[in-house]
């Protein structure tokens, strides 16, 4: 069994997520090229059956379901980068990820930052 | 004999990269950060180094989920600027050092060390953000060569904040043993806390920074006892890049002296500092 910390609202990304989540995360891997971020805009769903992907993981990324991804095991490195081509920045992520819209995002870190604990 | 002067520890945030390629270190929200980097840019500027150690971690960039090595050092001559995912940085190429690099290698191995090698390295922002903190306009070249040194912080389980400071104090003995009388800067970067996903998305948390911030000089080894839970519990899922700091400290002398210190909510997602410290002597 995994020493893995669990922590309440945080993941954790572990070995097991890296397998889980391998063609998720090496589908976004490949964005650090200019010609494969071109072949992803131009046909998503034919790039997405280049990978290894889970039904769920597929859909996960053409649907944008960006803690689904997470779900599924996606680490944020690789999953910022499909945001990156969709213009998306990190505050959007934050937001989507706690309910919240990217301005209160933006506005809560400017104020310090949300605590916890 | 090659001889460790100061270390600096800074926060490695792309977007701190981004005010300054962009030219928006004047804004509103980015000149407080760039304001408290002045003092340290100017003392830096006058105690130049030979070389550079970066300790900084790559972000899915050279390194993939394929092989993830625990603690890696550049050996080449040079590191492209990696592309990552939406272009590279407009900063110079950066040249290594790779005769104080082998030298390094060969000494921490011969230390029980067994440290990965990186014969080819593309270098991402963790690496070039720390360079433009310390030099904001290197123009057609960096000041300096740089030896890349890598600690995993990606994926659990990562090093723990007792190894990354053995790692210094090897890497300090390794700098010591080099023959040639050549002068070294250390860069411990990432941090300070942050999040990036999940429903804490957005933590920061001032006490722990602060604490951090003391401590890293005053009293390394209580960081030590600090568990990978607890750095992620308290600084946040990525927070955990503080470890880093523990290297640079750990290569540093026992008694150092504090230079310049700045703490500024928000880069971005993170609570970015910095802070300086020359090499006292050594009691001898």
């Amino acid at each position: 069994m995994s020493s893995k910390p669990d922590i309440e609202g945080t993941y954790v990304f572990g070995i097991e997520d890296n397998r889980r989540g391998y063609a998720l995360n090496k589908l976004c891997s490949t964005f650090t090229s200019a010609e494969n971020r071109q072949l992803f805009l131009g046909d998503e769903a034919s790039y997405c059956d280049k990978f290894d992907l889970s039904p769920e993981q597929r859909s996960a990324i053409l649907e944008r379901d960006w803690v689904k991804m997470l779900d599924l095991g996606g680490s944020i490195f690789y999953i910022f980068k499909l945001a990156q081509l969709d213009k998306k920045s990190v505050q959007y992520l934050g937001g989507i990820f706690t309910g919240m819209s990217t301005e209160e995002f933006i506005a809560e870190l400017k104020a310090g930052g949300r605590h916890f604990g | 004999m090659a001889e460790i002067i100061w270390g600096l520890a800074t926060s490695h945030v792309p977007s701190i990269g981004a005010a300054m390629d962009n030219a928006k270190t004047h804004d509103e929200y980015w000149s407080p950060l760039f304001e408290g980097y002045q003092p340290a840019r100017d003392w830096m500027a006058q105690h130049t180094p030979d070389v550079v150690l970066v300790i900084y971690n790559d972000h899915a960039n050279a390194i993939d989920l394929d092989l993830m090595p625990t603690f890696a050092i550049g050996t080449a001559s040079h590191f492209p600027v990696a592309d990552e995912g939406w272009g590279p940085r407009p900063v110079p190429p950066v040249l290594g050092h790779p005769e104080l690099a082998t030298h390094i290698v060969e000494s921490l191995v011969d230390d029980e060390f067994d440290i990965t090698v990186a014969n080819q390295l593309q270098v991402d922002h963790g690496l070039t953000v720390p360079l433009s903190v310390y030099t904001p306009e290197p123009g057609d070249s960096w000041p300096c060569p740089v030896i890349p040194v890598l600690v995993n912080v990606l994926q659990y389980p990562q090093p723990t904040a007792k190894r990354c400071y053995a790692l210094g104090q090897a890497i300090g003995r390794a700098i010591a043993s080099y023959p040639e009388n050549i002068k070294v800067a250390i860069f411990g970067t990432g941090g300070m806390s942050h999040q990036l996903s999940g429903e804490r998305a957005g933590l920061i948390n001032e006490s722990f920074d602060h604490m951090f911030l003391d401590k890293i000089q005053t009293d390394p080894e209580e960081l030590t006892r600090i568990t990978r839970e607890e750095y992620i519990r308290e600084a946040g899922s990525e927070g955990i890049e503080l470890i880093m700091w523990l290297v640079m400290r750990g290569a540093m002398n026992p008694v150092i002296t504090r230079i310049a210190e700045t703490y500024h909510v928000p880069a971005s997602n993170t609570a970015a500092a910095l802070a300086l410290f020359e090499n006292s002597e050594n009691p001898s």
